[in-house]
């Protein structure tokens, strides 16, 4: 249990998928001008990055891996090389079904992400946790676990960004750096913030 | 021919995919610590945009409006494959530093915004122009990051000792700032800030205007 509350902790802080790793940023950059917009986006992330760690997990050791194909009687054929194709193809399908089901069953919430379920897709955090879950060999529960740690980190990133963007459209900033520059400048300051949970060991 | 010049040119400063278009920034600044990764990272990019580019451009009138995203995303992928299997083969050490970074080309929104909003619209050539053009004003400010941060953050340049450090019993004290990641993101701030002080037509309209302070005036009065 330890060590999953370990890895949980680590996703969301210490190695948050924005701040530390730079995924996303995009979407964090262009998306962050309001609390509640970015919340949503937020929670959509958390959503469908615990969906497809775990999924492309599975894929990985019983599809891909060197010797995976041992349970269907290709015990020496490699498929690792496909890994790219068969993760953004597993990214594209998830959204588009999670999107499906939303619209069927909860559509309030459907309503509520709208236009940023379709924009997950290129979101580079999500490719990027599927890669480094797979870099870093975990079994499936601690994909899973990974998952959901990485999108909570990301969504609490966005959000404070959002807060601090909302306050700073009050002040009075030099002319060239308006806007995209005092933004970037912004990011990194909450980024240096986030340095700090780095001792952080449990 | 100016034409063509113009779609090559465009994107390096005046409509700088990074600086002003806030494309592509996702993958790319952890990769700036050293500059032969970085290099590296550029060169890929650059490849993959430009193919893309043609690539897209070729099949565009034969692709369905509605799955036109997962056969641009297909065709990215397959590039991103090549790239990566290439590094692997020939340069093992880069390509190991650079790790899950390569494969998150294929979310680089420059090269997905590029196929989706010009590759789609022009013929191959001028396609591939724009392409090139895009990766090369991302290139700029890329190799521009990388350039402050090695020799400030180690003392190195391509890995060769440039600033003797203290370490190794010259007079320079390493940053060590410059090699965490906040320090891409002030870089890449200030860097707005050049670009837009030089370029004013860039810089955005302020939200609110802050109202003259009367207390005073209403005091003396």
């Amino acid at each position: 249990m330890e060590h999953y509350l370990s890895i949980f902790v680590r996703a969301v802080f210490i190695e948050n998928m924005a701040l530390t790793f730079f995924l996303g940023m995009c979407t964090f950059i262009a998306i962050s001008k309001k609390i509640s917009t970015a919340l949503g986006l937020g929670i959509a992330v958390i959503v469908v990055l615990a969906i497809t760690v775990p999924v492309n997990n599975l894929i990985y050791n019983y599809l891909l891996r060197e010797g995976a194909l041992a349970w269907a009687g290709f015990p020496e054929v490699d498929l690792s090389f496909l890994g790219f194709l068969s993760y953004i193809g597993v990214i594209a399908a998830m959204v588009q079904i999670l999107e499906m089901v939303l619209d069927k069953y909860v559509p309030a919430l459907y309503n509520a992400l709208g236009v940023f379920l379709p924009l997950i897709t290129v979101n580079c955090a999500i490719l990027g946790a599927s890669l480094i879950m797979i870099e870093q060999d975990q079994t499936l529960a601690e994909s899973a676990v990974f998952g959901l740690g990485a999108g909570v980190g990301w969504a609490l990133a966005i959000t404070a960004l959002a807060g601090v963007r909302e306050k700073l459209k009050y002040s009075d900033v030099p002319e060239g750096l308006r806007g995209l520059g005092i933004t970037f400048i912004s990011v990194g300051l909450i980024s240096l913030c986030f340095m700090s949970f780095g001792g952080i060991d449990i | 021919m100016s034409s063509q010049k113009e779609v090559l040119i465009d994107p390096i400063f005046n409509n700088n995919p990074i600086a002003l278009q806030v494309l592509g920034i996702c993958s790319a600044l952890a990769v700036t610590i050293s500059m032969s990764t970085t290099i590296v990272m550029c060169l890929a990019v650059i490849f993959v945009t430009t193919m893309s580019n043609i690539c897209v451009s070729l099949v565009r009138n034969y692709i369905p409006t509605n799955i036109r995203i997962i056969v641009q995303m297909t065709i990215i992928a397959s590039l991103v494959i090549v790239v990566d299997q290439f590094l692997q083969a020939v340069a093992y050490d880069i390509s190991k530093s650079l790790s899950v970074f390569v494969g998150l080309i294929i979310t680089n929104c420059i090269v997905m915004g590029r196929a989706e909003a010009f590759a789609m619209q022009n013929g191959p050539f001028l396609s591939a122009l724009d392409g090139f053009g895009n990766a090369l004003g991302y290139s700029v400010i890329l190799i521009g990051v990388a350039l402050i941060r090695e020799p400030l953050g180690a003392g190195t340049l391509f890995g060769y000792e440039i600033l003797p450090t203290v370490a190794n019993g010259g007079w320079y004290t390493t940053n060590g700032l410059l090699l965490l990641s906040p320090s891409a993101f002030f870089i890449i701030g200030l860097f707005i800030w050049a670009i837009r002080s030089w370029k004013s037509d860039q810089v955005e309209e302020p939200e609110y205007e802050i109202a003259p302070n009367l207390q005073y005036k209403e005091a003396m009065e």
